[in-house]
This record gives structure tokens, C-alpha cells and sequence, in this order.
């Protein structure tokens, strides 16, 4: 496990390097070859015809620095505050454990099996389609986003699978790289842009007070050659590097996921469920896109390949996880990758961890439609509580959710247009399954009796309380005392 | 003079790598024991779950008053067992009991529509989840260690420490042993 992360971190390495090294290249010739042309226009003509022909390295090393403290300023805020900003910017919001206890379990489960030590914090996104991410430099400070559609219509064993996905990029410090590497590729693009659209502007300008270029040394022309064919070629070339990168480590995050959930059929689902899915993500921006665990932008393309595609096609990836036969450890990940003909191979330490053998698929899996009914429910009325609605339950049984605005106001009930308070700071009451089991001891006592299907409820505090046959809350407020009686439903009645 | 200087390098250096396998073997046996820790702190939290469990089923299931009665005495059963193999043995059990309970609740529809008992569902198979996790990642720290303590160099040291070897975590119950069948269809 250990040696799978520092054969990654020495071939990032070499490849940041190499980027860097592209990146002051770029910046070396676009300075030589601008920086005495600005000074030209102050007048210094004579100077340069002195000059031209013998090399002077100053303007290079100007323009080199300068891309330098692009690149530096932009990486370090990324490294600081990269994390947050995705987050912000994909409108993830902080869940805690009552929240949504499954989905707190399987993140828990799978740093148990990642042997992470400190369990991410865990977000969701409002947004109905299927897609997860990883954020955070490090395994200590990350963040695992989830968005609403995925919680929804994914089971346990797909919810799985994703999360070990995502578990596993932070395992292998994805995020952290992937973010280096994507504000790498972006410095490069923006430079190349500037130095192309500032030579147009010159050649235009330069063509209508008279040729300037006659003024320039022969050193000075190979390096605007030099620049021109850089400003063409590096963006092109760190593209491919970024993405050839990302769609490598997005096997390997598969390759993990099958590792530490033992079951890779739960992932190949997931990413056959995701694929069927043709919603695109409205909160992904461009650069976070590696981040997800599928392509969250171009959701018609997910399935092809090409070289500036920040995942390997969906289907492949399903095939690869689907003839991973008699073993989930990294090692039948790389035969089924060669089988689907892949030529990268994985990390040689990888390879030669132990065999692990596959569990069986979770019971509860094969969840039926009233059950998916729930669990969208459930998802929905997640997603309405981290937004601060209010639940009401109704007298008529309705529980009536009301956006945060209307605290305060009354409204009247859709179903029996009863008026309905609303509380302008509400003990958040617990919507349906969300109530912990140890509250349940600590409830007041209190009588019930059952009439037929009506049931009556005898406070503690001495107030009475009917409830119709179709009142289905689990919870009530007593109207004499405020406080909440939770509804035990007694077996049989 | 020379000859002490050059001794006294190789003792140094010798002294140095021995100081390096040593605090490897710790490295790993504390890796080990937090392994084991972690698989404690799962197996706790099932046995905190259990009364919890049969308050809530004890109202839905009065015919099936000896599964109730079984995973009591598994619980007990493994709460007392000392020692890794013993506990093993005793958790498994308790694994079957809980599984074949879960089963029977299969037929009573109104217990599987109660909240507390969903919610106490989700946790328990959750723990189920992470004591396995646990198991593989505490038996993966166990032969880290003990290979290095069997293996040369790292062997003599070990025995000049005494240095143990830890014992895995073995799953008694036959059906769990087996490899299980995936069909993909």
C-alpha cells in the first residue's frame, strides 16, 4: 500500500518537473523574444542594433521568472485553499453522521479498509445527477462529496464502490496531485494565450508604422521562432500528459475500490448506473473535472476515448471490473486490464501485494421499488434539511417540508388547507428515519391507547391527543406542553 | 590507531542498523496492535447493539423466542472470550446468530417497516462491514510483522528482542470460509 503511494509520488514528480521545465522554456523564449521589442518602441533603437546579434539571456530569465510567480501564486492557493474552493464552488454542504447514517457507515468502512485514520468529512451536492469527488491535499484534511442523485438511486453496494473510489484517491493523493498538475497545465495555456494574442496585436500594429522586425538580432528571431512553436506545442503536450495522468490514476482508484471493498462488481454497477445517467452535473467547472468519479461535463463522450478525455470510457472501465474473476487484488485489476488491452502497467509493489479474495454481493442489495422510493425520499429530505427547511407534520398525517423563508408565517396544509404554524427556530425536528434509536429510551412517559385505527396519546403533562388512521409522522408536539412525542408503532394494530 | 577508528565506525554503523530493524519491528508491532484495537472497538460496538436490537424485535417476534435467546448467549458468549483465536471463534458465532436472525425477520413485515429497527439494521451490518475490513487490515499488519521477524536479516534481531509473532485472526465458521460465487448475468 505504502509502496504503491511512493511509486506514484516519484512518477508525479518526474512529470511536474517536466512541466515546470516545459513552462520556463515557454516563458524563457516568449521573454527573449518580447522583452527587447518592448523596449525598442521607448526608443532605444540604436542600443539594440548594437546589441541584437550577441545572445543576452536578461529578458529570457525576466520572462522565465515571470511564469515562475504565475505558477507559484496560483499553486499555493490551490495547496491552502484548493479543498474549500471546490467546494464552494460545486455547492457541497457539510453533512454529519444523523444526517444520513448509511452513507456515514460506508465512508467509515472504507477507511477502515484503506487503513485511513482519520475519516473524511462528508458533503453533498444538491444536484439530481450521479457523481461523486474527492478534495483535500492530504488523507488528514479531505473531504468526500457525494451529490444528491447518487444517494438517491445508488444501493449499498454501489454507494460502496463509489466511495472506495473516492477513498482511494485520497489514498494516493490524487486530489492533491491532480490539482497541481491541472493549475500546471492551466499556466501554460494562459501564457501561451497572452504571448499569441500579444504577437497579432504586434504584427498588427508593427505592419502599419513599418517592419520592425528587421531591427532584430538572429538570436532574437530563433527565440520567436522558438516561442511561436512552444506557444503551439506546450499547451497541446501538457494537456495530453494531464490527461493520459488522470485517466491512469482513475484506473488505479478502480483498481483500489476493488481492493477495499473485496467486491468490484458493486463499482461496476455504480459506473453502469452512472453511465445511464444523462443528466450533466451544472455545478462542475472544467478544471474540477478530474476530481469526479466520472467525466461530470461532456456526459455524450463519457464512453469514448481520446486523448484529452479526463476519464477512461465508462464502459471500458465496467468490463475491466467485470472480468476481474476469482480475486480483487490489484493484480487481477491488471490482468483484466490487459485483457481489455490496456498497455500501462501498474506499479510493480502493487502488483505484488497478496491475493484477496471476493465477498459475496450485500443482502440488502437487491432493494425493491418501494424501497428505492425511501431511499429518494430519504435523499431529497436530506438534502431540504442541510438547507434549513422546516418539517411540519400535519394533523391530517402530511408532513408538509417549508423552505426556510416562510419561518415565521402561516401556511395553510395542501391536503386539508388546515393553517399551520411555522416556527421561526425549530428544534430541528427529525424527519422519517432519522430519529437514533437512543433517543427513543429517553422519551417522556406516556400512555397510548388504540381504538380501532385511531390512536390516542395521554402526555405525560396531562394533555390529550387523537391521531387519525392516515397520520403517518413519526413524531408528534403535544399541544399543551411542546413537547415531542415520538410514535411507537405497536406490532399488530 | 587507525584499526580502533575503523572498529569503531563498524560498531556505529552496525549499531545504527540494528537500531533501524528494531524500530521497524516496533513500527509493525504497533501497527498490529492498533489493527487489533480497531477490530476491538467494532466488536464492542456490535455487542452495544445487540439488547438494543432485541428491545426492538421482542414486541414483533414472540414465536421466535429462541433466536432471541441464541444471540443473547452468543453475545455473552463472545463479550467473555479472552484471547485472539478464542474471540474469533466466539465472534463468528455471533456473526451466524445475527445472520440467521436477520433472516428470520425477513417475514415479519412490520418489524422490517419500524424505524429503530432500519436504523439498528444499518448499523449492525455496517459493524459486520468493518469487523471484516478490520480483520483483513489487522492480518495484513500481522504478517508484515511476522515476516520480518522470520525473515534474515531482521530475524536476528527479532530474537535478540524477543520480538513475537502475532497471531491472525482465523474465521471458524465454514461458510465463511468459502470463496464466494459471483455471477455476473
Amino acid at each position: 500500500m505504502f509502496e504503491l503511494i511512493r511509486s506514484n509520488k516519484r512518477r508525479s514528480m518526474a512529470l511536474m518537473f517536466f512541466m515546470l521545465a516545459l513552462l520556463l522554456a515557454l516563458g524563457f523564449a516568449i521573454g527573449g523574444a518580447m522583452v527587447p521589442s518592448i523596449s525598442m518602441r521607448t526608443g532605444n533603437v540604436d542600443e539594440i542594433l548594437d546589441h541584437g546579434l550577441i545572445f543576452d539571456p536578461a529578458p529570457g530569465l525576466i520572462g522565465m521568472g515571470i511564469a515562475f510567480i504565475i505558477w507559484a501564486v496560483q499553486s499555493l492557493v490551490a495547496y491552502f485553499q484548493g479543498g474549500r474552493i471546490l467546494l464552494n464552488v460545486s455547492g457541497a454542504k457539510p453533512i454529519e453522521r444523523e444526517d444520513h447514517p448509511q452513507l456515514h457507515n460506508v465512508v467509515e468502512e472504507m477507511c477502515i479498509a484503506a487503513g485511513l485514520s482519520k475519516v473524511p468529512q462528508i458533503y453533498v451536492i444538491d444536484d439530481m445527477a450521479m457523481n461523486a469527488f474527492a478534495t483535500g491535499r492530504g488523507p488528514e484534511n479531505a473531504a468526500v462529496a457525494v451529490t444528491a442523485g447518487l444517494l438517491g438511486r445508488m444501493n449499498r453496494d454501489q454507494l460502496q464502490g463509489v466511495v472506495a473510489h473516492e477513498i482511494s484517491h485520497i489514498m494516493n493523493r490524487d486530489v492533491l496531485f491532480m490539482t497541481m498538475a491541472g493549475i500546471m497545465v492551466g499556466t501554460i495555456i494562459m501564457i501561451a494565450e497572452v504571448f499569441l494574442r500579444g504577437l497579432r496585436l504586434g504584427a498588427g500594429r508593427s505592419s502599419r508604422y513599418g517592419s520592425s522586425r528587421s531591427n532584430k538580432g538572429g538570436g532574437q528571431i530563433i527565440l520567436l521562432v522558438l516561442a511561436l512553436v512552444l506557444a503551439v506545442l506546450a499547451p497541446i503536450l501538457a494537456q495530453m500528459l494531464y490527461f493520459a495522468c488522470s485517466r491512469r490514476r482513475e484506473y488505479l482508484a478502480d483498481a483500489g475500490a476493488a481492493v477495499y471493498t473485496r467486491y468490484p462488481e458493486g463499482l461496476a454497477s455504480a459506473l453502469e448506473a452512472i453511465g445511464s445517467d444523462s443528466s450533466p452535473l451544472e455545478v462542475a467547472a472544467r478544471a474540477t473535472a478530474p476530481m469526479y468519479i466520472a467525466n461530470p461535463m461532456d456526459v455524450q463522450s463519457r464512453s469514448a476515448f481520446s486523448p484529452f478525455a479526463t476519464h477512461p470510457p465508462l464502459e471500458e472501465r465496467v468490463r475491466i471490473l467485470r472480468t476481474m474473476a476469482g480475486g480483487a487484488s490489484y493484480r487481477d485489476y491488471q490482468a483484466a486490464w490487459s485483457k481489455a488491452g490496456g498497455r500501462a502497467q501498474m506499479p510493480a509493489s502493487a502488483l505484488a501485494a497478496g491475493a484477496v479474495p471476493l465477498r459475496a454481493a450485500n443482502p440488502e442489495s437487491g432493494a425493491e421499488a418501494p424501497e428505492r422510493k425511501r431511499q429518494m425520499r430519504l435523499a431529497g429530505d436530506l438534502l431540504r434539511k442541510v438547507n434549513q427547511y422546516i418539517f411540519l407534520s400535519c394533523l391530517c398525517g402530511l408532513r408538509v417540508k417549508v423552505p426556510p423563508q416562510s419561518a415565521g408565517q402561516t401556511l395553510a396544509c395542501p391536503r386539508c388547507k388546515r393553517a399551520l404554524q411555522v416556527p421561526v427556530a425549530q428544534a430541528p425536528a427529525a424527519a422519517e428515519g432519522e430519529i437514533p434509536y437512543a433517543v427513543a429510551k429517553e422519551m417522556p412517559p406516556l400512555e397510548i391507547v388504540h381504538r380501532g385505527q385511531w390512536m390516542t396519546f395521554n402526555c405525560s403533562c396531562g394533555a390529550r391527543r387523537d391521531l387519525a388512521p392516515g397520520f403517518e409522522a413519526s413524531q408528534v408536539q403535544c399541544t399543551q406542553c411542546g413537547r415531542e412525542i415520538q410514535i411507537r408503532r405497536e406490532p399488530g394494530v | 590507531m587507525i584499526i580502533t577508528i575503523v572498529i569503531a565506525v563498524i560498531a556505529a554503523v552496525l549499531a545504527l542498523w540494528v537500531a533501524g530493524i528494531f524500530n521497524a519491528l516496533v513500527r509493525l508491532r504497533n501497527g498490529v496492535k492498533n489493527a487489533w484495537s480497531q477490530i476491538d472497538v467494532q466488536l464492542k460496538r456490535r455487542h452495544d447493539l445487540i439488547p438494543n436490537l432485541i428491545e426492538t424485535a421482542k414486541g414483533y417476534m414472540q414465536h421466535e423466542r429462541q433466536t432471541l435467546e441464541g444471540i443473547t448467549q452468543a453475545r455473552n458468549l463472545a463479550q467473555n472470550a479472552r484471547g485472539v483465536g478464542d474471540s474469533a471463534k466466539a465472534e463468528s458465532g455471533l456473526g451466524q446468530a445475527l445472520a440467521g436472525f436477520f433472516a428470520v425477520a425477513e417475514n415479519y413485515p412490520d418489524l422490517k417497516a419500524n424505524q429503530n429497527f432500519l436504523a439498528l439494521q444499518e448499523e449492525l451490518s455496517s459493524t459486520e462491514n468493518k469487523i471484516g475490513f478490520a480483520r483483513q487490515a489487522y492480518n495484513d499488519a500481522a504478517m508484515q510483522l511476522n515476516n520480518k521477524i522470520e525473515m534474515f536479516p531482521s530475524n536476528v534481531v527479532a530474537g535478540m528482542f524477543q520480538f513475537k509473532a502475532a497471531e491472525f485472526f482465523e474465521i471458524e465458521a465454514p461458510a465463511e470460509r468459502d470463496v464466494p460465487k459471483v455471477s455476473f448475468s
